[in-house]
């Protein structure tokens, strides 16, 4: 054609990006697959390969190493051996090969980009100017964090070796979200990229090799879901961090249950968008595009749940609407298009299948009209409106370029509309009001709230989910947490299982009035639901008291007053928190000598260390108290005018099964701790030291704590732990003890993803740090990062 | 110039029919609500502005398609102080023929050879441009109403644009009175444009809103309105003189308002950025703003201008490396 002719239509015609490079590359790889594992390429140990695909063409890419249980040994091995010299490295070594990893990711961003773009779908332009920038800033940002965590956090230390699992939607950035923490904060990491993704990982290994990373350090085994479930398997691991789907998420809480592993895991979500009619309508139908057709809406944080002001629906579609017609969708590696291929086949079946299912269920569906290719698996981006929350389309996570759209009325409908899921990854909020906006963010339970804008990310602002969206922060100084674990469980023994209490065989003592110790629900006592009780017996087996024994429907209400009582205490203000813990431990300050008493009643403890631990609990509320109005969280200042508030919030209903160790300390700390957070709390003490928690709840009824906020269910604590770990209205489990109990409330915690804190070995209760220190605080908060762009 | 969209499946954001390819904006009476409606949140605009190029390219022969319809929108300008007619009748020439021969043949032009859209000059210019561009269709357009301050007395701006149409100008760029929209007057806005609409008479009426000068988008935005309110054939946004001309962010808030304007109204109006676009590839960003927000009937010059003068020598010489593979030489284009 002409350009005469071309003048009168003016399309835009092919403008493709050069893909030699990239073949050349390809071409220089072909007929060696290989794992990276300890700084030199390795053949799968059974000779086992696979091939990679262009989904944007259905032609194959280049055919890699399928990773088998022996693969994944040696590369465990590998990293094993590296991690003591690589953690051992100073701050400022472990920083230069961050940042020449960094460097070089940029020296080499176009290669990186076009790989990407060919072996994922996504477009060019969000490989060059998203996905590849931003996996070399993750890698700037912690050769800060390598440098500075000798000073900057000198109680922790790394995890160890690290077993990481990414998913294909942005494999690059996502092996930077995994690596950089790690090895910055002196773990080594084997690495398995996704099946359908294992390209840009390989350049990637080839980067490490080439900067001179010490071997082991990184290792990267291509394969399967079997080579995740062998790294997963593995018992040398130290922890796993997984990106990926929430079933997946819950198969892998359950085969790491009562391993040790520390987990962490970003999974799927289904995040509203929410517009307000005082919205700038405009920009929030761009908000959308970048929300749910950015990477063919195989985004986890995708803006997925289109929620509008009933005032300004019709507008608002038909303006959206008008925007999908001019979408192009078209071959990733065309610089012109806004829409790539879909991942693979069948995820593209699951989206066509999941999409009718909505049309069945009533929904209308709108499709931008634009041509798709011949070839490759490829989806028009979609619109479905009429739909309701019931429908399965508003409530699964259809992982691809479909939005549904429903209505509200009122801000707190908004709200409730928005949290009505079990994830809670991220939120959008579009409303021209700061006060509507900034009251709305804490409100909605997600662990990223953007306002007027979507899916923006930065190394230094953490990311990851509430509910069954995940644990763990993956940016920033909330994400050193999990690559980093407390100094003083270095050398800590290992929690022993709890003897059997001694029978009892001796009759209570005589004198005094008969006292019934019972639960402690909703702020009042409550007889157990079984109607049976349990003695409580000194060390000589004579019985001190009885207390209820406690079933799974006193969990069951305990739970309810926990849930009820929550939201009004996580509301209350940091002060008022701080003056209530204040408050208990002027209370038990004044009982202080009925505590010792018990306390050398139920242990073989001298009057001199009872005396020390009932001062060490009140001391202990004073920290807490303290804490209270100081664990504050930051202000991150992203790369763009604005700010991203990280906020520490409560995570809700805490079940806690406190340890047997000592008797009233650790009780007494993991309650501060909790309520310090914001939590309501169901605690259930040792069964040795039930009466200490009993005799506790009248502390607590003379200091204001209100009603719900703390219920104490006394009885078998490893039978109650298993009926809290199993309840899906509770938000986080604490629970210590042994492996075998570890292994039983982790599994039975996958139910709703709760956040678990299983600790099998001994603390030192007393030790500030160990016992009242940021740790026990980072366990009673999760980090919500709310961004604020401003400007007029 | 076609008369209705390309049929082009999903390449058009809007399915208008019978859309004309010039404005069409008899006004309407003045109405606080819309105005008062107007939303911009400043760091999505700007977050769209960024993106939007980044989205868009065109290559080879469909960029050389796009630069020259984008020389076709190109009002050519001068307004110096030390302007002459000589001056005025360069411009005049080089507007005629702002192609070298060679490249009109080389793109397939020779049946239709492009002329830029408008020469656009102070008033005292108007009849020594007429005269030169006698026969080429092309439009002259004048500043008006006191360019750029727009603080004369009221009477004498009417006169101005009186006299320029009397002298044979076919558009006339007005200026409004920021203070209108600093004190949030649009009433007095409204009736300001409005009695220059009225002073037009049959001659198109681009209003300059000198949006260096109003500081916010938002102010742009409710500018905007009014002056389509107030009949505006164009909505313009700077006269080149002020701190910051024509940007991606304004331009998308006008044309957003354009938009929004035409789905209150049904009525049609042109946009014009103006003042610091000087080079082919910011040329194209505001194409791709203008087919991406409003569709490809406003990349025509009957609903788009550029207010420009080295423009058409960037534009000119990429057209050259297009033809003939070779950077050219300064020298080797005539100037304007």
């Amino acid at each position: 054609m002409s350009v005469a002719e071309l003048f009168d239509d003016l399309d835009y015609g092919p403008a493709p990006e050069n893909d030699g490079e990239a073949k050349s590359w390809l071409a220089g790889r072909a007929g060696e697959a290989a794992h990276f594992i300890g700084g030199a390429w390795v053949a799968s140990a059974e000779g086992a390969t696979f091939e990679t695909i262009d989904p944007a063409t259905d032609q194959p890419l280049l055919s890699v190493a399928q990773g088998s249980a022996a693969d994944i040994d040696a590369a465990v091995k590998a990293a094993r051996a590296a991690q003591p010299g690589w953690a051992a490295l100073p701050g400022f070594e472990r920083a230069k090969y961050l940042y020449a990893l960094a460097r070089a990711i940029q020296r080499n961003s176009r290669l990186f980009a076009v790989l990407e773009a060919m072996d994922n779908g996504k477009s060019i332009r969000e490989t060059r100017d998203l996905d590849i920038p931003l996996a070399a800033r993750h890698f700037y940002h912690h050769a800060g964090w390598a440098e500075l965590m000798a000073r900057d956090m000198p109680d922790r230390e790394p995890v160890g070796v690290c077993g990481q699992i990414i998913p294909w939607n942005f494999p690059l950035l996502m092996l930077a979200w995994k690596i950089a923490p790690a090895i910055a904060l002196g773990n080594t990491t084997v690495l398995k990229p996704a099946e359908f993704t294992p390209l840009t990982a390989l350049l990637f290994a080839e980067t490490c090799a080439a900067v001179g990373l010490p071997p082991g350090v990184v290792n990267v085994v291509t394969g399967d879901g079997g080579t995740g479930a062998a790294l997963v398997d593995h018992p040398d691991v130290d922890k796993i961090a997984f990106t990926g789907s929430t079933e997946v998420g819950r198969i892998i809480r359950k085969a790491t249950a009562g391993t040790g592993k520390s987990l962490t895991l970003e999974l799927g979500g289904k995040s509203p968008f929410i517009v307000f009619d005082d919205a700038d309508l405009d920009s929030a139908v761009e908000g959308v595009v970048d929300a749910i057709w950015f990477n063919q809406g195989q985004v986890c944080c995708a803006g997925s749940r289109l929620l509008v002001q009933e005032s300004v629906h019709d507008r608002f579609i038909a303006k959206l609407k008008e925007r999908m017609a001019s979408l192009r969708v078209g071959s990733p590696l065309d610089k012109a298009i806004d829409v790539g291929a879909i991942v693979a086949p069948v995820q593209l079946e699951r989206i066509r299948s999941l999409v009718e299912q909505g049309v069945a269920e009533g929904a209308e569906i709108h499709q931008s009209p634009g041509p798709l290719p011949d070839a490759g698996s490829f989806f028009p981006p979609t619109l479905l409106t009429n739909v309701q929350p019931a429908s399965t389309c508003a409530r699964v996570e259809i992982f691809g370029p479909v939005m549904v759209a429903m209505t509200f009325r009122t801000p707190e409908e908004a709200v409730a509309l928005a949290n009505n899921t079990e994830y809670g990854l991220a939120a959008s909020i579009w409303s021209e009001s700061i006060n509507l906006a900034l009251d709305l963010a804490p409100k909605i339970r997600a662990g990223v709230v953007w306002v007027n804008s979507t899916n923006l990310f930065d190394a230094g602002s953490g990311f990851g989910g509430y509910k069954e969206s995940g644990y763990g922060r993956e940016g920033g100084r909330e994400g050193t947490f999990a690559y980093t674990k407390p100094s003083w469980m270095k050398g800590a023994a290992p929690i022993q299982a709890a003897e059997p209490s001694a029978p009892a065989s001796l009759p209570l003592a005589p004198g005094g009035v008969d006292r019934t110790a019972k639960m402690y629900i909703g702020g009042k006592q409550a007889r157990p639901d079984g109607g049976y009780s349990r003695p409580v017996s000194a060390p000589d087996g004579r019985t001190v008291g009885e207390v209820g024994e406690g079933n799974r429907k006193d969990i069951r209400n305990a739970v309810e007053a926990a849930r009820k009582a929550a939201p009004g205490w996580a509301k209350a203000s940091e002060h008022n928190r701080a003056q209530i813990l204040y408050y208990v431990a002027e209370n038990l300050d004044a009982r202080s000598d009925e505590f010792i008493a018990r306390l050398r009643a139920l242990t073989d403890l001298s009057q001199q260390r009872a005396r020390r631990e009932v001062a060490a609990s009140v001391e202990r509320l004073f920290a807490f108290a303290a804490w209270a109005d100081k664990y504050e969280g930051a202000v991150h200042r992203p790369p763009f005018r604005g700010l991203a508030l990280a906020m520490n919030e409560p995570v809700g209903v805490v079940g806690v099964i406190c340890p047997d160790g000592p008797g009233l300390l650790p009780f007494v700390s993991l309650f501060g701790a909790a309520l310090a957070g914001g939590n309501a709390a169901v605690m259930v003490p040792s069964e040795t030291k039930a009466l200490l928690a009993t005799d506790f709840y009248q502390v607590l009824d003379t200091s204001d704590v209100p009603a719900g906020v703390v219920n104490i269910v006394t009885g078998d604590r490893e039978s109650l732990g298993a009926e809290l770990a199993k309840h899906d209205a509770v938000d986080a489990i604490w629970y210590f003890g042994d492996r075998a109990g570890a292994a039983t409330v982790e599994a039975e915690s996958a139910g709703n993803l709760k956040q678990t804190w299983a600790e099998t070995l001994e603390r030192d209760w007393f030790d500030p740090l160990a016992g009242g220190g940021r740790e026990l605080l980072h366990r009673a908060t999760q980090v919500k990062n709310i961004w604020i762009p401003y400007g007029e | 110039m076609a008369k209705t969209a390309p049929q082009i499946a999903g390449a058009d954001v809007h399915r208008l029919h019978n859309v004309p390819d010039q404005p069409d904006n008899p006004g309407i009476p003045f109405d606080r609500d819309p105005v008062e409606a107007v939303r911009v949140n400043l760091s999505a605009v700007e977050r769209r502005a960024a993106t939007l190029p980044t989205r868009r390219t065109v290559k080879k022969a469909w960029q050389a398609a796009w630069l020259t319809r984008a020389l076709t929108c190109i009002d050519l300008t001068t307004l110096s102080g030390d302007d002459t007619d000589g001056r005025v009748r360069r411009l005049c020439a080089k507007a005629r023929a702002p192609l070298r021969a060679d490249l009109v043949e080389a793109l397939g032009f020779m049946d239709r050879p492009p002329t830029v859209a408008a020469v656009c000059v102070y008033h005292p210019f108007v009849a020594a441009a007429v005269d030169a561009l006698d026969g080429s269709g092309i439009p002259v357009a004048a500043v008006s109403t006191a360019f750029p301050a727009g603080l004369a007395p009221m009477a004498t701006r009417q006169a101005e644009i009186e006299a320029s149409v009397a002298d044979g100008a076919r558009e006339i760029d007005i200026v409004i009175t920021r203070e209108h929209v600093l004190t949030g007057n649009w009433q007095a806005l409204y009736d300001e444009v409005r009695s220059f609409k009225d002073a037009c008479g049959p001659a198109h009426m681009k209003t300059i809103l000198a949006t260096g000068d109003l500081k916010t988008l938002r102010n742009v935005g409710r500018a905007s309105m009014v002056a389509m309110m107030a009949g505006s054939d164009f909505i313009k946004t700077s006269t080149g003189k002020e701190g910051i001309n024509a940007t991606l962010p304004v331009a998308l808030t006008m044309v957003r308002a354009i938009r929004a304007y035409r789905d209150m109204t049904g009525h049609v109006v042109g946009f014009k950025p103006a003042g610091g676009i000087s080079t082919a590839k910011d040329a194209m960003a505001f194409q791709f703003v203008m087919k991406e927000e409003l569709g490809s009937l406003w990349l025509q010059s009957g609903l788009f201008r550029f207010g420009a003068s080295s423009l058409l020598a960037d534009i000119e010489r990429q057209l050259a490396y297009f033809v003939t593979g070779r950077y050219a030489s300064y020298d080797h284009h005539a100037m304007a």
